[in-house]
């Protein structure tokens, strides 16, 4: 598998999700979508989101720690809610799992 | 239960952070103002309140999974089921596992069971926090000890 086809398929799954729990029809989600400034999901529906992508990745994905860095001005929320660096995260996340 | 203080259980009987779950017990009163309204001449333990019991029973396996490091706050419900009426007086045995610990969240799977006739269930979701002061969280301390919270697993986990 390449690496494009790596972060094709993370992103169709966290899109599936995305489109399932938020009830977001699945073509307004783009690569480039921000999931709160373009899709306006909300910190709750996030959880869900969360969920449902640390089960499909076998992951924890840090958001504290996001949040952190982005309350502290060293992150912006570009960097991990735009769904393509998302994507991104998740495959850096499953692949240190791996390692 | 307390339920002038909302306290939904009474003591926690039993916490296996191995498996993480929970097991609490909780006798609804014989008498409450609540069951004056819900409903007159026919007294039953409100479904809202039975969700609330469930949730106190996970916050309380939230709290033993992190260690007392996190305050678990109610944050959803889903498929929350009310299978059996409970009348004033009844004996409620409770239980929680957790489905999953993520960063900042947990999601558990509670349940309500009387006489081992199901209750109720749903699965729940919680932000867990830094308690928000040192008083808050000697608070809730002295809750656990009410309760027999088994400080001693922790510490052996």
């Amino acid at each position: 598998m390449t690496d494009q086809a790596s972060t094709t398929s993370t992103f169709d799954t966290v899109a599936n999700i995305i489109s399932e729990t938020c009830d977001i029809p699945r073509d307004n989600i783009k690569p480039e979508s921000h999931a709160i400034n373009d899709l306006g999901i909300d910190s709750l529906d996030f959880l869900d989101i969360a969920f449902a992508i640390d089960k499909a990745f076998g992951i924890k994905m840090p958001l504290e720690q996001w949040t952190q860095e982005v309350n502290d001005g060293k992150a912006t929320t570009d960097q991990y809610f735009q769904l393509d660096n998302l994507c991104t995260r998740i495959d850096e996340l499953v692949a240190a799992k791996g390692a | 239960m307390r339920l002038e203080y909302f306290q939904l259980i009474d003591r926690i009987v039993e916490l296996r952070l191995a498996d993480r779950t929970i097991r609490t017990a909780a006798q609804v009163p014989a008498e409450s103002t609540i069951f004056e309204g819900h409903f007159p001449g026919f007294p039953l333990m409100p479904g809202v309140l039975l969700i609330e019991a469930m949730a106190q029973t996970s916050g309380w396996l939230l709290i033993a999974v992190t260690k007392f490091t996190r305050m678990p706050f109610f944050a959803a419900v889903k498929e929350a089921k009310l299978r059996s009426f409970v009348t004033p007086g009844q004996q409620l045995a409770l239980s929680a596992t957790l489905l999953h610990e993520g960063s900042g969240f947990a999601v558990t799977r509670a349940e309500i069971c009387s006489n081992e006739r199901p209750i109720c269930n749903a699965e729940m979701t919680f932000r867990l926090v830094e308690f928000p002061n040192p008083e808050f969280r000697a608070n809730m301390e002295k809750m656990a000890a009410m309760l027999e919270f088994p400080a001693g697993a922790l510490a052996d986990a």
